[in-house]
């Protein structure tokens, strides 16, 4: 086997959710040879290459398009791009976490090859079966890929966690080669163009990728209240989530919301705050290691997934546990 | 502008869904069905530019066996011009639904495709950026507003990524699909629910369009999810630290 996997990068690094498709690459088969593809303009994309090419040992080759048509993720010129390079490398697997940006590109580019992508996949069986969540994860199907090379997948990065980089264990270093692009397909390419990503400015770890997220429902009443939230997240080291309800009542911005069709979070601990649990919410934290439910109502559906539950007024439990729970190193 | 909208009719989103014993799929016999709720707000904005002047027609499309017809019905109500049917008896996976999708374009001309960005069913999101790409179209997927200028002939796009709002301008024609917090869908009146009933609705086959609707991906089961073991309630803050901190190891 051999795969491409797509990744995203970010100021001169790989970002960490695009090792979980590394991770995922190498489930499929221990022969399995891995390409980066990596896509940018200028400095950083170079930087991030030299990172990529040491960051994961099963990472055999590096390749890096450099143009200005990619200094922005935009589905158009990513499509061709991932058509061009798996026209000449004929890989047998292409794989992306299923962020919004593969979720974005990876069928795209998968109708220009005339391919089924499986998305979201969380369990990997050899190197053409794969499960999947489906009803909002309230069933998993296992499928098979049936159709021509490439079999294409976007993974959910907390099913394909990436293990801390021991130091000894460093790889010697991939390849890194520039993708020639000049018969890149421009069809189409610029037909799209960025305006402007607007994101709020914190100092809180990322949702994603958190080892503890705090999260709010609506119970929290409003945004100011919701600083509550923020604060223990702070004294936890944790990133803040947020439920639809809360979003949609206008407490926090929308890219805090965990749920089905939000942010899908599995930390080791998870604490949620006047959350009642709906399907949709559950959908996106019930594989988290641990759950904490803090809830005035003792019936709320969140209670039947939570480890331990605390039925009571979060607007007293919240200060208590911001007084009691211990300093964090 | 004419605006196509494509529909899929799914188990309602409050029913609490069943596997079968033989693991074969998810129980549907005797199962309250309804319109995709992403696919009614694909709906909802495709009516609210029409009513704005920007466009003059809603073409709703609906892709699946002869029941289709009742969800093309409830679009028809909710104001969409007119609906076509693709009748089809097997499942049809993404990559065909876009297929069928492209040819009915080349004949309808639609200046917009709005599409929900993903089915509550197989909860697939693909569909959009398939036939986006397909026919070479520029694509603002998980859209939650949209702003046409006709001289121009764009769309300017805000969508919903994992950083925040990305802001993307199209040239039309274009492809979008919609998130949740896009709009607020309409109910049908009674009025326009038997205006509905007259409204032409026209049935074709994969065959009369020339696709072949194989499939390139095979369920080999669908099984429930491990449940979660039903865990502990406490009777104090302090006792919750205790917990975390000398059970669970997690603070």
């Amino acid at each position: 086997a051999s795969t491409l996997v797509l990744a995203e990068h970010e100021g001169g690094s790989i970002k960490a959710q695009s090792l979980s498709a590394v991770v995922a690459a190498s489930s499929i088969g221990q022969d399995n040879r891995v390409s980066l593809l990596l896509a940018g303009s200028g400095s950083s994309l170079q930087q991030a290459a030299e990172k990529a090419a040491t960051c994961h040992p099963s990472i055999s080759q590096v390749l890096v398009a450099d143009s200005d048509k990619f200094a922005y993720p935009l589905a158009e010129p990513w499509a061709k791009l991932i058509q061009l390079v798996q026209l000449k490398g004929g890989y047998s697997h292409v794989i992306a976490t299923s962020s919004s940006f593969g979720k974005n590109i990876l069928p795209r580019a998968a109708a220009l090859l005339d391919v089924s992508p499986v998305t979201d996949v969380v369990g990997i069986n050899g190197t053409h079966q794969f499960i999947r969540p489906i009803y909002a994860g309230n069933a998993l199907c296992t499928v098979r890929y049936t159709g021509a090379n490439p079999c294409m997948l976007s993974v959910r990065s907390t099913s394909f966690p990436v293990p801390p980089i021991s130091g000894d264990s460093k790889s010697d270093g991939a390849s890194i080669s520039e993708v020639d692009l000049s018969t890149l397909d421009e069809d189409s390419i610029g037909k799209s163009r960025f305006i402007k990503l607007s994101s709020e400015e914190t100092d809180l770890p990322d949702l994603g990728s958190a080892r503890v997220v705090v999260t709010g429902g609506r119970a929290l009443k409003s945004a100011e209240n919701f600083k509550m939230i923020e604060k223990l997240a702070e004294k936890l080291g944790a990133a803040v989530g947020a439920t639809r309800a809360a979003v949609d009542a206008g407490f926090v911005p929308n890219e805090l919301q965990v749920g089905q069709t939000g942010k899908i979070v599995a930390p080791e601990l998870y604490m949620a705050f006047g959350v009642s649990g709906a399907i949709q919410h559950l959908a996106g934290m019930k594989d988290s290691k641990v759950i904490v439910a803090v809830n005035k109502d003792a019936d709320a559906p969140i209670f039947q997934v939570a480890d331990y539950g605390l039925v009571g007024d979060l607007f007293e439990v919240i200060p208590e546990l911001l007084e009691k729970l211990p300093e964090k190193k | 502008m004419k605006i196509m909208v494509a529909v899929k009719r799914v188990v309602d989103y409050a029913v609490k869904i069943r596997v079968k014993p033989d693991k074969s799929g998810v129980e549907t016999q005797n199962v309250k069905m309804s319109m995709n709720p992403f696919c009614e707000i694909a709906l909802e904005e495709a009516l609210k530019i029409k009513e704005s002047g920007l466009a003059k027609e809603v073409v709703a499309v609906s892709m699946g066996p002869s029941n289709c017809v009742d969800t093309l019905r409830t679009g028809l109500a909710m104001g969409a011009d007119r609906a076509i049917h693709v009748e089809a008896s097997r499942d049809l996976v993404p990559l065909t639904v876009a297929k069928l999708l492209k040819k009915l374009v080349e004949v309808e001309n639609p200046g917009l495709l709005i599409l929900g960005k993903q089915a509550i069913d197989d909860d697939c999101n693909q569909t959009g950026q398939m036939i986006a790409g397909l026919l070479g179209w520029p694509q603002g997927t998980f859209a939650s507003k949209v702003v046409l200028d006709k001289e121009k002939q764009v769309a300017t796009v805000d969508r919903e990524v994992d950083g925040g709002l990305e802001t993307l301008c199209l040239d039309l024609p274009a492809v979008i699909t919609t998130d949740l917090r896009l709009n607020q869908p309409r109910y049908a009146t009674l009025p326009n629910i038997m205006k509905a009933k007259s409204k032409p609705i026209k049935k074709i086959t994969p065959e009369e369009l020339n696709v072949d609707v194989k499939s390139d991906l095979e369920v080999v089961q669908v099984t429930e999810p491990p449940k979660r073991k039903a865990g502990v309630i406490l009777s104090s803050v302090d006792e919750l630290i205790d917990k975390l901190k000398n059970e669970a190891h997690v603070i």
